[in-house]
C-alpha cells in the first residue's frame, strides 16, 4: 500500500498517525459546518459521538471481554429514559411514579446524567449476574431476551409514553452552559467520548483489564489460573453498562425525545455493527464504525428509501471476508490486543 | 370473572401459541444442534411464508394451495440462503453467525417492502374452518385455532417419527454426536446439511402461513416472534427438539395466562387504573421472568441435546 | 514429610452408562512425584479433570493439604495452590510469552480490580515473570505472542506458567505430549529439581519418564485402580505386566 510506504509499517507509529488524524477531524467539525454553511453537520456528528460512545462501551465487553451482548440498546435506552422521565416530572411538576415522596424530578444534568449510569449499571448487574451464568450462544440469546423484554415493559407503561414514547421539552442543564447550542452540546459529547476513551484505554492495560482480556482468550485457563472469571466479567458489565446509560442521557437530549425504540434489538444489532465495522478489541474501532455506518446511512438514506437492502448484504460480506475492521485495515493489523 | 369455560378457552389459546412456537423453535434448535449455527433470519423465513401463502391464497381462493406455496417457498429460500452463504459461517464462532444473519434480516424485511409494499395484509380465516366447535357446553371455540393446535401435533409426532426411525434421522442423530464419523462414513454432509435446513425452513414458512388468518402480515412479524422462540428454546435447552416442544407449550401458557388473567388479579388487589397497567407490565414480562427462573435453575436449559 | 497432600476417596464419574473413574482410591504423598499410567481410555484424563474440579465428580471426595475441596470450583482450588497443565496446551494465546507468565503472577497478588495502573509495567509482575521465563529457557522468546511459539516451546511456556503460581502441588496431564527427544529431556530436567518443593501428579505416556522420576506409581485401568506401588514393584507386577505393559 502506497501509505504504508510513506508512514512505515509500524503498527504504534500508524496507530499515533490515525488517532492525530482523528482528534483533529472530530476538533474541526464545528470550523468546517461553518466554513461549508452546513449547520446540520455538527447535529450528525454529535449523533456519531454519541453512538461511537455505546460502540465503546459495547467493544469493552465484546472485543476485550469476549462477551457478545446482544442487548446493549437496553442499556442506551435506559440512560435515555431516566433523563425523559426526570424532565418529564419536573416540566409537568409531578412527582415520580414508582418512588415514595414527590420528588419532582430534575433537568439538572450533574443529577441526570450520574443517575442514568447509575441505574444503567444496576441493570447490567442483574443482567448480566443471570446471563453470565452461561456462555456461547446462549449467553447471546438470553442479553437479547432480557432487552427485549425492557423493551416491551416500556411499552406496557402509559404514564410514560407506552408506545409512543417521552418528548423532551427541555435538554439537560448545565451551569454556564447551553445544551440547545449546537457546538456547546458537540464539545460536551466530544469531552465525554474523550474521556472514556481515555478511561478506558487505562483500564484495558491494567491488571483488571488483562484479566478480561486473557478470559476473551482462554477463559479455562484463567479459571484454571485461579481467577474467579465471573465477577471480573461481571464487573466489566456492569463498567460497559453505565457507559451506555451515559450515553443513552446524552443521545436523549440529543434528540429531545426517548421512546421503547431505542431498546429495540434492532439497535442492539447496529451497535454491534458499528464495532465490527470499525474493528473490535481497539478503541478508536468503534469510533471509526459509529462513524462510517451514520454516515453510510445518511448516504444510502438520500439515495433511496431501500437502503436497507444494500446494507443488509453488506454487512455479511463485510462479515464472510473483512472481519478486521476498518481499523484493522488502516492500522495493518488484525484486532490483536496490543 | 374467571369461569371454567374462560379457563378453557384461555388454555386451548395457550396450547394453540405453543403450537406455533414449536414449529418455529423446532426448526431453530435442529440447525443450531446439528450445525451449531445461530440463525437469526429464521423469523424472516416465518415472514416470507405468511406473505406468500396470503398473496397465493387470496389469488387462488385456496387456502389449501397457500400453505403449499409457503412451505415451498420458505424451504426454497432456507435451502439457497444455506448454500450460498451460511454453510460458510458453520465453522466461524457465533458473533459472525450472528452478524450475518442480521443482515439478511435487514435484506428480507426491505425486499418484503419493495414487493408487498409497506401496508399490512389481512387475511380471513379459509371458509371451512371459520366456525367454532362446542366442546363444553357454553364455550365454542374457533375451528380455525384448533386446526392450528392439530397441524402442531401432527408436526411433532412427524417429527419424532423422523427423528427416531428413518435414516435421515440417523443421520441427524449421529451428526449431533459425531460428525466426524458421519462424514467419515461416506454420507454427504453438505446434502444432509441443505436438507436439515430446508426442512427447518419449510417449518417456520408453515407457521408463518397459519400465523396469516390470526396476525396482520407485516414487515417485523418475524423478529417478534423469533425472540419468543429464543426464550422457548433458551428455556428448553439449545438442540434439543423435545425441549423445544416443552419449552413452547411453558411460554405459550404462561404467555397467555398472564394477558388473560393478571388483570382480573390484579383488579382484586389494585384500584382499577393502577391494575391494568402494573397487569400489562406484569404479562409482558412474564416469559422473561420464566426465562430468568429456568436459568437460576438450570443454566442450559431443561433439556440436553443429543450427544451433549 | 510423610503425610499425604492429597487423599482420593472412591472417586466416581459416569458418562451416561459408563463408569470414566469407578472407585478412584489414592494418595499422594507431600513432595513426591506420583505417577499415574494406564492404557488408553483409563480415565486418567477424567481423574485429572476431577481433581482440578473441572468435572464434578458424582460421589467420593477429594482432600487436598488437610481441607475437603471436593464441591470446590476450578479457581478455587487453583488459588489454594493446586495447579495443573493440559494435556493438549492451553495459553493466552494472543499475549506474549512474557504476558503468559505475568498473568500467573498476577493471579497470585490478591485480587485483580486495580483498573488504572498499567499492569505491563508493574515490575512486581515483570521482574518475576522475566526469571522463570529464564529458568525454563525462553528469555529470548518473551516479547512473541504465545500462539507464535513452537508446539516444545509453548509445553515450556505452559510449565512456567503453572510454576508462577508457586503451587504447592501440580497435576501434569501428559507435559511431554508431542515433544521431540530432547525437548523432552529437557522437560525432565526442569521437573526432577522441583521434586521435594512440588507435589507433582504425572500423567504420562512415555514409561521411561514415569519410571525415571515417579517415587510411587498408580496404574488405572478402565476408570480402576489396579495398584499403587513404586516403580519396581510396578514393573515386576505380573497383573501389571499382563493388563498393561503386554501392549507395551
Amino acid at each position: 500500500m502506497f501509505l504504508s510506504k510513506i508512514i512505515g509499517s509500524d503498527a504504534s507509529f500508524r496507530t499515533k498517525i490515525v488517532t492525530l488524524l482523528g482528534l483533529l477531524i472530530l476538533f474541526a467539525v464545528p470550523l468546517l459546518a461553518n466554513l461549508f454553511n452546513e449547520p446540520f453537520l455538527v447535529d450528525i456528528a454529535s449523533r456519531i459521538l454519541i453512538y461511537a460512545l455505546v460502540a465503546v462501551s459495547l467493544d469493552l465487553i465484546l472485543g476485550y471481554g469476549g462477551m457478545v451482548s446482544f442487548g446493549h440498546g437496553a442499556f442506551l435506552g435506559l440512560g435515555a429514559y431516566v433523563v425523559g422521565i426526570l424532565t418529564h416530572h419536573s416540566y409537568e411538576g409531578t412527582a415520580v411514579a414508582f418512588l415514595p415522596g414527590d420528588w419532582q424530578g430534575t433537568t439538572q444534568a450533574f443529577v441526570q446524567w450520574p443517575l442514568a449510569m447509575i441505574l444503567s449499571g444496576l441493570l447490567a448487574l442483574i443482567i448480566g449476574a443471570l446471563s453470565l451464568r452461561t456462555s456461547g450462544v446462549y449467553f447471546i440469546m438470553i442479553t437479547l431476551a432480557f432487552a427485549q423484554m425492557l423493551y416491551f415493559f416500556m411499552i406496557s407503561i402509559p404514564t410514560y409514553g407506552g408506545e409512543d414514547g417521552l418528548n423532551i421539552w427541555e435538554r439537560s442543564e448545565i451551569p454556564l452552559l447551553d445544551l440547545y447550542d449546537a457546538k456547546s452540546f458537540y464539545f460536551i459529547c466530544l469531552v465525554l467520548l474523550l474521556l472514556c476513551l481515555w478511561c478506558c484505554s487505562r483500564i484495558v492495560k491494567s491488571r483488571f483489564g488483562m484479566v478480561l482480556r486473557g478470559c476473551r482468550q482462554n477463559e479455562v485457563r484463567m479459571k484454571a489460573l485461579g481467577y474467579p472469571v465471573y465477577r471480573y466479567k461481571l464487573m466489566a458489565f456492569v463498567l460497559s453498562g453505565m457507559i451506555a446509560g451515559l450515553a443513552g442521557a446524552l443521545l436523549a437530549n440529543h434528540t429531545e425525545f426517548v421512546g421503547p425504540g431505542l431498546m429495540h434489538w434492532t439497535r442492539s444489532g447496529e451497535i454491534m455493527i458499528m464495532v465490527i465495522l470499525g474493528g473490535m478489541g481497539s478503541l478508536i474501532g468503534p469510533v471509526l464504525g459509529s462513524a462510517t455506518l451514520l454516515m453510510m446511512e445518511e448516504v444510502l438514506a438520500g439515495l433511496t428509501e431501500h437502503w436497507m437492502i444494500f446494507l443488509g448484504p453488506m454487512l455479511v460480506l463485510i462479515v464472510l471476508f473483512a472481519r478486521k475492521g476498518l481499523y484493522g485495515l488502516l492500522i495493518g493489523k488484525g484486532t490483536d490486543n496490543g | 370473572m374467571l369461569t371454567i369455560e374462560l379457563f378453557f378457552e384461555q388454555s386451548l389459546n395457550g396450547l394453540q401459541q405453543g403450537v406455533m412456537l414449536f414449529l418455529m423453535a423446532a426448526g431453530l434448535t435442529l440447525v443450531f444442534g446439528i450445525m451449531h449455527l445461530i440463525n437469526l433470519a429464521h423469523g424472516s423465513l416465518y415472514m416470507i411464508g405468511a406473505y406468500v401463502a396470503a398473496s397465493v391464497t387470496q389469488a387462488s381462493d385456496s387456502f389449501t394451495l397457500g400453505i403449499l406455496a409457503a412451505l415451498v417457498a420458505a424451504g426454497l429460500t432456507g435451502m439457497l440462503l444455506e448454500f450460498s452463504a451460511l454453510r460458510r459461517l458453520y465453522n466461524r464462532d457465533h458473533l459472525d453467525q450472528v452478524l450475518a444473519t442480521f443482515g439478511m434480516i435487514l435484506f428480507f424485511n426491505e425486499l418484503v417492502k419493495i414487493l408487498w409494499g409497506p401496508q399490512a395484509l389481512f387475511l380471513s380465516t379459509p371458509e371451512f374452518l371459520s366456525g367454532t366447535l362446542e366442546f363444553i357446553p357454553g364455550a365454542p371455540y374457533p375451528s380455525y385455532r384448533l386446526f392450528i393446535i392439530g397441524a402442531g401435533l401432527v408436526v411433532a409426532l412427524l417429527l419424532r417419527h423422523l427423528i427416531i426411525h428413518t435414516r435421515v434421522g440417523m443421520l441427524i442423530r449421529a451428526g449431533a454426536t459425531h460428525r466426524e464419523m458421519v462424514g467419515a462414513l461416506g454420507v454427504n454432509i453438505d446434502e444432509l446439511y441443505t436438507i436439515v435446513f430446508g426442512l427447518g425452513a419449510m417449518l417456520a414458512g408453515l407457521a408463518g402461513a397459519l400465523a396469516g388468518p390470526m396476525l396482520a402480515v407485516e414487515v417485523g412479524m418475524g423478529e417478534k416472534i423469533l425472540i419468543l422462540t429464543f426464550v422457548v428454546i433458551i428455556i428448553g435447552g439449545i438442540g434439543s427438539v423435545r425441549g423445544a416442544l416443552v419449552g413452547a407449550l411453558l411460554v405459550g401458557m404462561v404467555d397467555t395466562y398472564g394477558r388473560a388473567f393478571l388483570p382480573t388479579i390484579m383488579r382484586e388487589l389494585l384500584d382499577p387504573a393502577s391494575a391494568d397497567t402494573v397487569a400489562a407490565s406484569m404479562s409482558s414480562v412474564a416469559i422473561y421472568v420464566l426465562m430468568a427462573v429456568v436459568l437460576i435453575w438450570k443454566p442450559r436449559g431443561l433439556f440436553q441435546a443429543y450427544g451433549s | 514429610m510423610a503425610d499425604p497432600i492429597l487423599e482420593v476417596i472412591s472417586l466416581t464419574k459416569c458418562f451416561g452408562a459408563i463408569a470414566a473413574s469407578d472407585g478412584l482410591t489414592f494418595s499422594v504423598k507431600r513432595g513426591t512425584i506420583h505417577g499415574l499410567i494406564g492404557p488408553n481410555g483409563a480415565g486418567k484424563s477424567t481423574a485429572i479433570a476431577q481433581l482440578s474440579g473441572e468435572l464434578q465428580s458424582d460421589t467420593g471426595r477429594v482432600r487436598f493439604d488437610g481441607q475437603d475441596v471436593t464441591r470446590w470450583a476450578v479457581d478455587k482450588r487453583a488459588r489454594s495452590g493446586l495447579q495443573r497443565s493440559y494435556q493438549i496446551t492451553s495459553l493466552l494465546p494472543e499475549f506474549t510469552a512474557e504476558d503468559n507468565v505475568a498473568m500467573a503472577i498476577q493471579s497470585q497478588q490478591g485480587h485483580s480490580f486495580r483498573f488504572w495502573e498499567n499492569a505491563r509495567k508493574d515490575n512486581s509482575l515483570r521482574t518475576p515473570s522475566r526469571k522463570i521465563l529464564e529458568r525454563v529457557g525462553l528469555s529470548d522468546f518473551a516479547d512473541n505472542p504465545a500462539m507464535d511459539l513452537a508446539h516444545g516451546q509453548q509445553r515450556q511456556l505452559e510449565l512456567a506458567m503453572v510454576l508462577a503460581t508457586a503451587p504447592s502441588m501440580l497435576l501434569l496431564d501428559e507435559p511431554m505430549a508431542g515433544m521431540g527427544q530432547s525437548e523432552s529431556l529437557r522437560m525432565m530436567e526442569l521437573l526432577r529439581p522441583l521434586k521435594g518443593d512440588v507435589t507433582m501428579l504425572l500423567v504420562e505416556h512415555d514409561m521411561d519418564v514415569v519410571f525415571a522420576l515417579a517415587d510411587m506409581i498408580t496404574v488405572l485401568v478402565k476408570g480402576q485402580v489396579l495398584l499403587t506401588g513404586t516403580p519396581d514393584e510396578i514393573k515386576n507386577h505380573p497383573e501389571v505386566r499382563r493388563a498393561y505393559l503386554g501392549d507395551y
